[in-house]
């Protein structure tokens, strides 16, 4: 009883004056100032395992005032070669080739903006917005014209194998403050971390960001098998003949006793 | 969703999903020929895992793998018939191991040019043509000479004595009932050995013609004892192809020598029941379209002249 007439009571002991003092000072610092721009993903693991078919994850988050929501997925870096097909003596082979540096391994690209972004080339450029911006570096020495056909080839190959995603995708709105979307993981995405970028767009500059991890690891005994192979090759080798020497048997006798 | 994710399994070497029941009845289907025609099938098993987007150099490690199953399973059903030649396969796997470990060096070495897919791909047109060709000559001329019904043995003609039996080392090979150099049957296996390596193949569409033709061995102890030998020189090339190149996809394999061995057995049983001509006319003409299906691609111009390659990934593009 004594319990229920004084809680109630315990707002009142402070002044409104200082009370609303307190929220004016609380609001700044914890939505505008500080956290302008707050996304997570539903789950910060894809494990790979046999019946690994792809994932979608949920990116939700919230953001105060105007603006447009940007969401880039870079997978784990890699150094790519490019090859070239010539014709020689009548076979298409490979002849020049080009070595990228630290390209990423998958890339996706999604916003709220339906009609282009409101943010300079630079900054496009910085936080590698659209495949056209994807930072792609060789230490070799290129006319302008052989980079152009080597880099646009290393885009066009990785789009054809669904690792990089031509178009952006979609950030849905929910109200005034929320927002969501889907990030795709197809099946052939190599293991590794890969950084989900959320970019908050205001009067043509990034007005925020925030990075979230996301690790994508093969488990169970597909990983095994994996492990195994890299680690432990002689073992892995010697294994998978016995495999193979163990079934030829073992058919032999099934079908010896059909 | 549920049913279809069922239906897939990841292959954790080749880094991609493939239906079960594909790889299942792949494997039976080349299980089915293998059976009919007394080769080990991985000239025709490697390319259709390529056709089917497994990156080239898994196929091959993972092939190799495979055939030794159907080897193992095919060489017991020959020894006890007594159609294992010992002395004639150790020789020729002595040649078979010395070749298939040079081959995977050679192998990993055009992996590093970038040349691999080429490699492999011209050496399938050059040998499943040469020996596509043959095989279909060579059996148009006797179902000629069958109607003409001569009763001459044509066999024993293809046996003459000529430069290589004048080499050192001769050995008498009872079941074969030959006296030759012991240098022939290494020599052949050595070159069949890097094909192996190379190829992923056991090397039995190579070595039966060479055996028949070149050696001049008997027909009935060929199959037998190439068997024999590639049993070994196909485990020596999976485990140089695990530790150097990390290509071969146990579960890959697994799937494909369970359909292979349940298809063999029912190939076997069809074999039995057609002629020995149509049998290598039938085989020829499988052999040949292959190969022709393998230099179109190379000769036709490519969609995209551009391809790439992520460093030291093991997977290059198919």
């Amino acid at each position: 009883m004594i319990a229920i007439l004084t809680r109630p009571t315990f707002p009142f002991r402070l002044s409104w004056p200082r009370c609303i003092l307190g929220l004016l000072m609380l609001m700044p610092i914890t939505l505008s100032a500080d956290e302008p721009l707050v996304a997570d993903l539903d789950s910060h693991l894809v494990a790979i395992t046999a019946g690994f078919t792809g994932e979608e994850l949920l990116l939700f988050g919230t953001m105060q005032g105007d603006g447009e929501i940007v969401v880039v997925v870079h997978g784990p870096k890699q150094d790519i070669v490019a090859r070239r097909k010539d014709r020689v003596v009548g076979v298409w082979m490979n002849t020049d080739s080009v070595e990228f540096k630290g390209v990423p391994s998958f890339y996706s690209v999604a916003t709220t903006a339906r009609s282009g972004l409101d943010l300079p080339p630079s900054a496009l450029r910085r936080h590698q917005i659209g495949l056209e911006n994807i930072r792609l570096q060789t230490d070799q020495i290129l006319s302008p014209e052989d980079y152009e056909l080597f880099a646009s080839s290393v885009l066009r190959n990785k789009v054809a194998i669904g690792l990089f995603s031509p178009d952006a995708g979609v950030v849905e709105r929910r109200g005034r403050q929320l927002f969501r979307a889907s990030v795709l993981i197809p099946t052939n995405v190599p293991v590794g971390t890969y950084t989900v970028e959320t970019l908050l767009v205001r009067d043509g500059q990034v007005a925020a960001a925030q990075t979230t991890p996301l690790f994508v690891n093969k488990e169970g005994f597909g990983a095994q098998v994996y492990r195994t192979a890299q680690i432990q090759p002689a073992l892995y080798g010697l294994i998978a003949i016995f495999i193979a020497g163990f079934a030829g048997l073992a058919a032999n006798w099934i079908f010896q006793k059909l | 969703m549920g049913a279809d994710a069922q239906m897939h399994i990841y292959l954790p070497i080749a880094e991609m999903s493939v239906n079960i029941f594909l790889v299942l009845g792949m494997g039976a289907g080349v299980g089915v020929m293998s059976g009919i025609f007394g080769v080990g099938g991985g000239f025709l098993m490697t390319p259709l895992l390529i056709f089917l987007g497994v990156p080239a150099p898994v196929a091959v490690g993972t092939g190799a793998n495979q055939i030794i199953a159907s080897s193992v399973s095919g060489v017991l059903a020959h020894w006890r018939r007594g159609n294992v030649d010992l002395m004639m396969g150790l020789m020729l796997l002595a040649g078979g191991v010395v070749g298939s470990t040079l081959g995977v060096f050679v192998f990993k070495f055009l992996q590093t040019l970038g040349q691999i897919d080429l490699v492999i791909k011209l050496s399938y047109v050059i040998f499943l043509g040469i020996i596509g060709g043959l095989m279909m000559a060579e059996s148009l001329r006797s179902l000629l000479r069958s109607r003409k019904k001569s009763g001459s043995r044509m066999h024993r003609k293809l046996h003459q004595h000529n430069w290589m039996h004048g080499l050192p080392l001769k050995f008498r090979f009872r079941k074969s009932k030959l006296y030759i150099s012991l240098l022939l049957p290494i020599g052949i296996g050595f070159l069949v050995g890097i094909l192996t390596a190379i190829m992923g193949v056991g090397g039995g569409f190579v070595m039966v013609p060479a055996m028949i033709y070149l050696l001049g061995m008997p027909t009935n102890v060929v199959v037998g004892t190439s068997l024999f030998q590639i049993i070994f020189v196909s485990a020596n090339a999976t485990f140089f192809q695990a530790t150097l190149n990390q290509t071969v996809d146990v579960v890959l394999a697994l799937l494909l020598l369970i359909g292979g061995v349940i298809g063999a057995q029912f190939g076997t049983k069809i074999g039995a029941k057609l002629k020995g001509e149509q049998l290598r006319s039938l085989l020829a003409v499988i052999v040949l379209l292959v190969c022709g299906k393998l230099l179109f691609d190379l000769v036709i111009t490519p969609d995209d002249l551009y391809s790439i390659v992520a460093v030291g990934d093991k997977a290059g593009p198919p």
